[in-house]
C-alpha cells in the first residue's frame, strides 16, 4: 500500500488519509445504492428521507451547521473574551470585504503564495519523480527533502531573513520549505510502487523506457503525487501565514496582527476564516483537476 | 514424394522455442530451476505442470525475456533470448491492466507502444474484443469488470500483437468452474484458429489434459523435467463425450500418479 508522507503538523490537520474517498459530486447514484430497493411505491416517504439523509452534499451541510452552531454558542457562554462568536465574525468579515482591506490582503499573501507553490509543485514533482527513477538520484537528494521535512520552520526563519532579507523572497522561500518536502517525497514513493506487473507488462509488449514512463509509471503514480500536492499546498498556506506573522506583517498576516494588537478580535478571526475557506477550496480544485485530468476510471463512476 | 513430406511435417512440427539447460538462482538464494531442458514445438499448446513454487512462472518469463536465466539460454525461433521480443506476448496470471485505462485502449495498448496509429490499432483491437467476447465493454474500466472478464482483455491484448508465441500464466485461475469450462473451449477454438504456439501453465491437471498436445510435468524445486506425456484425446466431440473418454481419464491419472510420486517423497 502506498500512503502519502505528511509532516507530522500536517496530519494533526486531518489531511493524512492517502486520497480522501469522495463523495460522489452528484450523489444520486450512491443515495440511490444504499436505499433499500424494497416497495418504494407503498412506502415512499422513508425512502426520500433515506435518500435525502444519505446525501453527500446534505451530511456535509449537517456537519457545517453543526461546527458553526458549536463556535456561535463558544463564543456566546464566553470561553474567552478575545473569543468572538461566529456571526460576529461574519459581521466582520463582511465589513473587510465591503471596504476591500480583504481583496488587497488577499493580493498581498497571494504573491509569495503563488510564486512558492509553483515553484514547489514544478520542482518538487520533478525531482520527486526523478529520485523514483533513479537510486543515485535518491541517494543524492532524499536526505535534504528529509531534513527540510523534518526542520521547524519557525527556527529557519531568521536564517532566511539572514540570508534573502524580509522582502518577498524570504517568504516565498518559507512557502517553499514547507510544502517542496511533502511533495517531492510522496512524488518519489509514488514512482517507487509503481506496480511491478505493470512494468513487466510494458516491458513484455515491447515499451521503451520512457514510453514506460509516460503511459505507465506516471499515471499509475499520478493519486499519490496528487496527494503529496494537497498536502504541500496546504503546508505552502501555512508557510505563507506564518512567514507574515514571523518576518514581516503583510496582507492576511498584517490583518491578524494589527487587529490583534487593538483587541479587534472578530476581524482578526474574520483574516483567519477567509484564508482557511480559501485554502479548503484551493485543495479541493486540485481535486476536482485531479479527477479531470489523470482518472478517468473515476469520472466515469461518478 | 510430396505428400509424405507433407504428412511428415505436422507430426514432428520444429521446436519454435528451444529451452536449454536452463538454472535459474533468485538474489536471495532461492533455486528455482536447475537445468531444465525444453522444446516446444511450433502450433501446438504445450502445458506446464507443477507442484506450487516449482518454477513455472520463472520458467515463463524467461523465456518471455523479463528475468535473465542464471545459466543456459532460451532460443525463440533459433535467436537467443536477451529480451522482450515482437514474436512473444504474455498473458500475466494478475491480468496487469492499468485501471486508468479502459477496455479499448487496454487491449490496444501492445500496438499503442510499437507506434500503430490510434484508428488502425483500435481497430484490430475491437475485433479481437470481440473475439473473446466483450463487445460493448469498450468503453468499460478493469474495475468494472468480473476478473473473468479482465483476464479476457489480457488475452485480447496478447492477441492484438500477432505475436507467434503466446505465453500463458495460469490464464483461467480467476473464474468459477462452469466459466472455465467455457474458456477451455474458446482456448482450444482459439489455437485451431489462429495457428500459434502456446504456451500454457496451470495447476489444474483436468483442465492440462483437455487443453493440451504436451504436457510437461515439472519436479518439485530446484525444478527439472520430470515427464511429458502427450495425451491422445479425440477432439472435436463434444466436451462431455471428451470428459469421459477412457484415454481422457487414464491420462488424468498417469499424470496424477507421476505428481504424487513428489508429494510422497517430498513428506
Ligand atoms: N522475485 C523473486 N525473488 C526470490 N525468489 C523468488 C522470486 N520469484 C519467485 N521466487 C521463488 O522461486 C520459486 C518459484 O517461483 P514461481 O513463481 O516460478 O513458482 P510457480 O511454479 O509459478 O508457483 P505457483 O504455481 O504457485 O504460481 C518459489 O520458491 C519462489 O519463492
Ligand atoms: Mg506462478
Amino acid at each position: 500500500m502506498q500512503t502519502p508522507t505528511s509532516s507530522p503538523a500536517l496530519r494533526a490537520e486531518g489531511q493524512a488519509s492517502p486520497a480522501p474517498a469522495r463523495p460522489a459530486g452528484t450523489g444520486l447514484s450512491s443515495g440511490s445504492d444504499s436505499a433499500p430497493p424494497v416497495a418504494p411505491v407503498a412506502l415512499p416517504a422513508p425512502n426520500v428521507m433515506a435518500q435525502l439523509v444519505s446525501h453527500p452534499l446534505f451530511l456535509r451541510l449537517v456537519s457545517v451547521v453543526i461546527v458553526f452552531s458549536a463556535w456561535e454558542y463558544a463564543g456566546r457562554v464566553p470561553i474567552s473574551p478575545a473569543f468572538p462568536t461566529f456571526l460576529e465574525t461574519m459581521d466582520a468579515l463582511s465589513g473587510l470585504v465591503a471596504d476591500g482591506t480583504l481583496f488587497q490582503a488577499f493580493w498581498i499573501t497571494l504573491q509569495p503564495l503563488a510564486i512558492g507553490l509553483l515553484a514547489s509543485v514544478v520542482v518538487g514533482v520533478a525531482f520527486g519523480v526523478t529520485m523514483g527513477l533513479n537510486r543515485l538520484a535518491e541517494w543524492f537528494g532524499a536526505p535534504l527533502f528529509i531534513i527540510a521535512q523534518s526542520a521547524p520552520l519557525a527556527a529557519l526563519i531568521p536564517i532566511l531573513t539572514f540570508a534573502y532579507g524580509i522582502g518577498l523572497t524570504a517568504k516565498v522561500m518559507t512557502v517553499c520549505i514547507m510544502a517542496m518536502p511533502v511533495i517531492v517525497l510522496n512524488s518519489l514513493n509514488a514512482v517507487r510502487h509503481t506496480p511491478l506487473s505493470l512494468l513487466e507488462m510494458g516491458r513484455s509488449f515491447l515499451g521503451s523506457r520512457w514510453q514506460v514512463i509516460w503511459k505507465i509509471v506516471l499515471p499509475a503514480a499520478a493519486p499519490v503525487i496528487f496527494a503529496g500536492l494537497r498536502l504541500g499546498c496546504a503546508a505552502g498556506f501555512i508557510g505563507v501565514i506564518l512567514a507574515e506573522l514571523l518576518i514581516t506583517p503583510t496582507g492576511i498576516g498584517d490583518i491578524i496582527t494589527y487587529n490583534q494588537s487593538i483587541a479587534e478580535y472578530a476581524k482578526m478571526y474574520a483574516a483567519i476564516f477567509s484564508i482557511i475557506v480559501f485554502s479548503v477550496l484551493f485543495i479541493e480544485l486540485i481535486e476536482r483537476l485531479e479527477v479531470t485530468l489523470f482518472r478517468p476510471e473515476k469520472r466515469a463512476t461518478r | 514424394m510430396n505428400a509424405a513430406t507433407a504428412e511428415a511435417i505436422p507430426a514432428e512440427p520444429r521446436a519454435i522455442v528451444e529451452v536449454e539447460d536452463v538454472s535459474k538462482v533468485y538474489p536471495g538464494g532461492t533455486e528455482a530451476l536447475n537445468h531444465v531442458s525444453l522444446d516446444f514445438p511450433e502450433g501446438q499448446l504445450t502445458t506446464l505442470l507443477g507442484p506450487s513454487g516449482c518454477g513455472k512462472t520463472t520458467l515463463l518469463k524467461i523465456i518471455a525475456g523479463l528475468i535473465p536465466a542464471t545459466g543456459g539460454e532460451v532460443r525463440v525461433d533459433g535467436k537467443v533470448v536477451t529480451g522482450p521480443g515482437p514474436e512473444r506476448a504474455f498473458v500475466f496470471q494478475d491480468f496487469a491492466l492499468m485501471p486508468w485505462a479502459n477496455v479499448l485502449r487496454n487491449v490496444a495498448f501492445g500496438l499503442e507502444l510499437r507506434g500503430v496509429a490510434r484508428s488502425e490499432r483500435e481497430a484490430v483491437a475491437e475485433s479481437y474484443i470481440g473475439q473473446v467476447g466483450l463487445k460493448g465493454f469498450e468503453k468499460a474500466y478493469p474495475h468494472e469488470l468480473s476478473g473473468g472478464m479482465r483476464q479476457r482483455v489480457g488475452l485480447a491484448r496478447a492477441l492484438t500483437v500477432n505475436a507467434k508465441v503466446l505465453l500463458m500464466d495460469e490464464p483461467f485461475s480467476a473464474v468459477d468452474e462452469q466459466t472455465r469450462r467455457k474458456f477451455q473451449e474458446d482456448l482450444l477454438e482459439l489455437v485451431a484458429r489462429e495457428r500459434k504456439t502456446f504456451l500454457f501453465v496451470t495447476h489444474s491437471i483436468e483442465e492440462a489434459v483437455y487443453v493440451s498436445d504436451r504436457i510437461v510435468l515439472l519436479s518439485r524445486r530446484p525444478s527439472r523435467v520430470s515427464q511429458i506425456v502427450e495425451p491422445d484425446i479425440p477432439r472435436g466431440d463434444d466436451p462431455e463425450a471428451i470428459r469421459r473418454d477412457p484415454a481422457y481419464i487414464d491420462t488424468v491419472e498417469e499424470i496424477w500418479q507421476g505428481l504424487k510420486k513428489y508429494l510422497d517423497e517430498g513428506v
